[in-house]
């Protein structure tokens, strides 16, 4: 089922930043919230997110409980060659997720 | 929640992993505080001095709904290699914890201009920090009142 | 008579009452009808105005996989009897609930979504709220976006049970939804923005529940919200009040799927 949606401008000036926009389905269970039997839901929160362009690290964020649900995160990289971004997610109880785009540099 | 909580004993269980993860959920639960948030501030920055300005945190000072508030957060700063943004954190008063997200930039961003989806679960101040490649620290104080949605389901979430 | 009397009077005689029923003195204006929409914070029309930031469109992807899915004893999916969902599609939740003459009774569209299970794909039919379900009610909504609500023509008397519904007082509060959304919309309860309460978006991503849900499960919110008992999903209580909301949205655009507070 769908789990990702990456948002990037279809061609990209070189040398400029550019806009990459992306949101991943993760309920993002905070960890501190009772369930309907009182006991505390456990933690089930993606942590991390990284970007490589290709093949550097470009960006990366550190998530915890008070990152909402569905984690969308904008940020800037500049648009040095043609080539793809690889995004990757991991958190708690194993979660990995990746996904790319293509950069087209004009 | 109004718990005080022992700073030192917060960081030694962050540190132990995923034992630590354990023991945290068999204890009381824990809450920020203006004190924990400063605490965990002082560990971003080594006691450094820490200057308001250069960052920006645009968060609506009203919110509709504590579960997703648009942050939005930018720096003013050249992003070249010599001078750029490292990372900016951002804390909370008030949520059980007191991190809220940290993001990790250098000279490839062109822009520091991030935006993301948090959570507030109470009025409080929101503070995001920014680690400069000269190693100053920059801060910006916002204060936002988060109200419940007024028609809500029983129980269960 | 009074006027609620007389429009209870034409709805019985099966009249199409759309055009002739006097409207009552506290219906909103059909032009000063607004979308919560129109009433949300700048960063939540943001939300629905991109689907790349809307959480609600994994649940169209989902819906539009779901469409192709073999299932059931019969093993057919949608696709097999309807072809391409999105041509087939085109329109039909804007004229939702619709009255099903075979079984004589209104349905809503998650309803006939299970009658289409149970009589052709011969599975058992997804329960209320179902993720599948609602991921399929929100691909097939996605197709009648942009279009206006349009109530068919022989839900009168539903729309009229309806309408008795939504006037009524109800719960410890004993309030009806009209004192709200008919006549304090745009004034605040406890900080948030009271709407008109027009179904233009389901299903829909709301803040609240960090999830996608249907019209039943927002009107679920409500009702405990007056702390009134719920209506039982899929009644023809919760259906005849749709279809009310649905006819006093005549004309607004679908939405679907949007993003609530």
């Amino acid at each position: 089922m769908a789990r990702v949606l990456i948002n990037v401008p279809p061609k990209v000036r070189r040398g400029e930043p550019f806009q990459v926009k992306t949101l991943i389905n993760h309920v993002m269970e905070p960890g501190f919230r009772p369930g309907p039997d009182g006991k505390t839901i456990p933690r089930d929160i993606i942590t991390s997110m990284t970007c490589k362009y290709n093949g550097e690290e470009v960006f990366r964020a550190d998530l915890y409980p008070a990152t909402a649900a569905n984690p969308f995160i904008t940020f800037f990289t500049i648009a040095t060659e043609s080539g793809k971004l690889e995004f990757a997610w991991t958190g708690d109880n194993g979660f990995a997720e990746t996904a790319t785009a293509a950069i087209t540099v004009e | 929640m109004t718990d005080i909580t022992n700073a030192s004993r917060r960081d030694v269980l962050l540190g132990a992993g995923a034992a630590g993860a354990a023991l945290l959920l068999t204890l009381r639960p824990l809450a920020a505080s203006p004190e924990s948030m400063d605490a965990a501030i002082r560990k971003l920055t080594g006691g450094a001095k820490i200057t308001e300005g250069r960052i920006k945190l645009d968060i609506p000072p009203l919110v509709e709904n504590g579960n997703t508030v648009a942050m939005s957060v930018t720096v003013d700063s050249p992003m070249t290699a010599a001078n750029h943004v490292e990372a900016i954190h951002i804390f909370n008063e008030r949520n059980p914890q007191p991190y809220v997200m940290a993001f990790h930039l250098g000279p490839r961003a062109g822009k520091a201009d991030i935006s993301a989806r948090i959570r507030l679960s109470d009025s409080q101040n929101v503070v995001a920090i920014a680690r400069m490649s000269d190693g100053t620290f920059w801060s910006h104080t916002v204060s936002v009142i988060v109200t419940l949605a007024a028609c809500l389901e029983a129980v269960s979430n | 008579m009074n006027v609620r009397g007389k429009a209870k009077l034409l709805a019985a005689l099966g009249v199409a009452a759309c055009a002739i029923a006097p409207l009552r003195a506290a219906d909103i204006p059909l032009d000063q009808r607004k979308s919560g929409y129109d009433m949300m914070s700048p960063d939540t029309r943001a939300m629905q105005d991109d689907d790349t930031a809307n959480p609600a469109t994994f649940s169209v992807l989902d819906g539009a996989a779901l469409w192709e899915r073999k299932d059931g004893a019969a093993q057919k999916s949608c696709a097999d009897c309807h072809g391409d969902g999105e041509t087939a599609m085109k329109g039909v939740a804007a004229r939702y609930p619709a009255f099903d003459t075979k079984r004589n009774r209104a349905v809503d569209l998650a309803a006939r979504v299970n009658i289409c299970r149970t009589d052709h794909q011969k599975a058992s039919p997804f329960p209320a709220e179902d993720k599948d379900l609602v991921a399929l009610a929100a691909y097939i909504g996605r197709q009648s976006r942009g279009m206006p609500i349009s109530p068919p023509e022989n839900m009168q008397a539903v729309i009229a049970q309806g309408r008795e519904i939504y006037e009524r007082r109800q719960g410890q509060l004993n309030l009806s939804c009209a004192q709200c959304h008919d006549d304090n919309w745009g004034r605040k309860l406890a900080g948030s923005v009271v709407p008109q309460a027009h179904p233009t978006g389901y299903p829909l991503y709301r803040l609240e529940w960090q999830a996608v849900g249907s019209l039943q499960r927002r009107l679920r919110n409500c009702m405990i919200g007056i702390r009134a008992a719920a209506y039982d999903p899929g009644s023809p209580e919760s259906i005849a009040l749709e279809a009310f909301l649905m006819w006093r949205a005549r004309g607004m655009k679908v939405e679907t799927p949007a993003v609530r507070p």
